[in-house]
């Protein structure tokens, strides 16, 4: 894997909703890439015939008995939004003013 | 200082209140608190309450609980109804969650006392507290130095006498690491004994909450009230808990125990601390154990899976942290930007790191390289873990490769994740592993040893533990 670039961290940031400024690239771009300089051992390895695990133990679909309960916890939820209106998180507008 | 045992022995005998137990952790907090900063939140008022409805309950002959008058610490990312949980992030500061964790629930039937919320690396992220927003904890044995993390305020907590028990939560090594820093016990359960329910989401494959005490017995009983199935986690294991404090005592006379060399060879280890690990296999050893070296070749990918694995689900997590719903909001004039606006100013660097991290390794063209390779290291390692476990009952290694290290020491992020290269690999197998306090290194600063067993045999792994802790008195 080629060393990451600086340009490939200011695209993930982007991905990630993050805002860097030129001084935040220029130190986690590096720190970055030593990190997956690191992984390299694993990224090395031929596990062609492993099967991958995502969780520790097996896990099958689990259901509850469909009983209704109190689960209407609207108010307090919405005491905790920056902004709500008429029972809803109020947001900015999508779009922004047109230019 | 009355261990844990002890004090609610002596208030559900009602030969002490639950009051003056409150009240003299209080005043030790107010003593060293501004020093060490094992806190985010000290809780001074609704512990006096809760110790006084303790205190009622003895008085109406009603049973108080297992835990009645026992101060408890816990860490900041354990939701507590009306009270703020921050995870010592700006994102979440002064966010009361509306519900309590299921492990809070059961603390507060159990008649324990929660004495305030700790101070932790920035959503568990890290291995010294350093990465809180609210500035680091300091260790208790030595001020310059850190306590470990990222549940290091807990670790702070039970190390200085603020509180008897405390809670952390553990995805690499986060409650193991900080009690062997700090020189307590600390211990992971297997996934799925402890619930989730309340705790904020880091890697949901690999997070786990455990107790932290000053002794085995402490521990045990902590774990036990706990651990059990839950409705509200749907990877909560659905077995009866067997009791671990009924075999405290059982000795380890035929246990095999395998002291892992890959973990000792691996890069780091102080020769101090390997030292400290050879004495506890002597010690088991003449306790009537049978000890053996074995090698679990996989644990070395350990760390390399696990800063894949864990950033990819901590992106995924922290996608949340938006703005809209709860916490931080940094207005703007569209929705996009709000966000943007929102996770810059209220995410510190190596929260910003590990998402980064892990949107790379989750992104097209690069998920069969990194993140997809790291699942099937993971494979690996269980394989290697299942291998060894057909020939020991548990697993020993060092906890730490190092004694506390100073504050500032670890700049370098890759430095400081070598930290966990020890603990990771049970959190990536899914099993249970305890740190026990094993006398000192050079510096005369604690070494902790790591004892492990297989999923669900958290009874062999107590039995180890306590058979090391009289070892050492």
């Amino acid at each position: 894997m080629a060393s990451l670039s600086r340009d490939e961290v200011a695209h993930v940031a982007r991905l990630a909703r993050l805002q860097l400024t030129d001084e935040e690239l220029d130190t986690f771009t590096p720190q970055l890439a030593a990190i997956l300089e690191h992984a390299a051992d694993v990224e090395a390895l031929d596990l062609t015939d492993v099967a991958p695990t995502s969780h520790p133990y097996p896990l099958k679909n689990v259901w509850r008995t469909d009983v209704p309960r109190d689960a209407c916890i609207r108010e307090a939820v919405l005491t905790a939004a920056p902004s709500t209106e008429g029972g809803m998180f109020r947001v900015p507008p999508g779009l922004g003013e047109a230019p | 200082m009355s261990t844990a045992v002890e004090i609610a022995a002596a208030v559900r005998a009602g030969e002490r209140s639950a009051r003056s137990v409150v009240e003299e952790h209080l005043a030790a907090i107010d003593g060293r608190e501004a020093e060490l900063h094992a806190f985010n939140l000290v809780t001074a008022g609704a512990a006096l309450a809760a110790a006084d409805a303790v205190d009622a309950k003895v008085a109406a002959g009603e049973d108080p609980g297992p835990l009645a008058g026992v101060p408890i610490a816990l860490k900041d990312n354990l939701c507590t109804t009306g009270i703020p949980t921050t995870c010592s992030s700006k994102i979440l500061e002064g966010w009361k969650p509306p519900y309590d964790a299921t492990v809070v629930q059961r603390l507060t039937e159990a008649g324990a006392v929660s004495v305030g919320k700790t101070n932790l690396d920035e959503f568990a992220m890290g291995s010294s507290t350093e990465n809180s927003a609210f500035g680091p904890s300091k260790n208790p044995h030595d001020p310059t130095k850190v306590p470990g993390g990222s549940s290091g305020g807990s670790a702070v907590a039970v190390a200085a006498g603020f509180a008897s028990l405390a809670l952390g939560s553990d995805t690499g090594g986060s409650i193991r690491q900080p009690a062997a820093l700090c020189g307590v016990v600390g211990m992971k359960p297997t996934y799925g004994r402890v619930s989730r329910y309340g705790l904020v989401a880091f890697a949901s494959s690999l997070d786990q909450i455990g107790p932290f005490a000053a002794t085995v017995a402490d521990a045990a009983t902590l774990y036990e009230v706990i651990a059990g199935h839950d409705t509200a986690d749907s990877t909560s294991i659905p077995e009866a808990v067997p009791s671990v404090v009924d075999h405290l005592g059982d000795g380890v006379d035929g246990l095999r125990v395998g002291v892992v060399k890959e973990l000792l060879d691996i890069e780091g280890v102080a020769p101090d601390v390997a030292a400290r690990l050879t004495a506890a296999a002597d010690a088991l050893s003449t306790a009537g154990a049978k000890v053996e070296e074995v090698s679990v070749p996989a644990v070395i990918y350990g760390l390399s899976a696990y800063y894949l694995i864990a950033p990819a689900e901590a992106s995924s997590n922290l996608a949340r942290y938006d703005g809209v719903r709860y916490g931080l909001r940094v207005d703007a004039s569209t929705t996009g930007e709000m966000y943007d606006r929102t996770r810059t100013a209220g995410f510190g660097a190596e929260v910003k790191r590990r998402i980064m991290l892990g949107t790379y390794a989750l992104s097209a063209g690069y998920y069969d390289a990194y993140y997809g390779k790291a699942q099937k290291v993971r494979t690996l390692i269980i394989r290697d873990f299942q291998a060894a476990y057909e020939r020991f009952d548990v697993l020993l290694s060092p906890t730490s490769p190092t004694t506390a290290f100073t504050l500032g020491a670890k700049a370098d992020p890759l430095a400081m994740y070598l930290n966990d290269v020890c603990t990771i690999p049970s959190n990536l197998a899914g099993h249970p592993a305890v740190s026990v306090p094993f006398g000192v290194g050079d510096d005369g600063l604690p070494v902790g040893i790591q004892v492990m067993a297989n999923a669900l045999d958290e009874v062999t792994m107590f039995r180890v533990a306590a058979a090391l802790e009289r070892a050492m008195t």
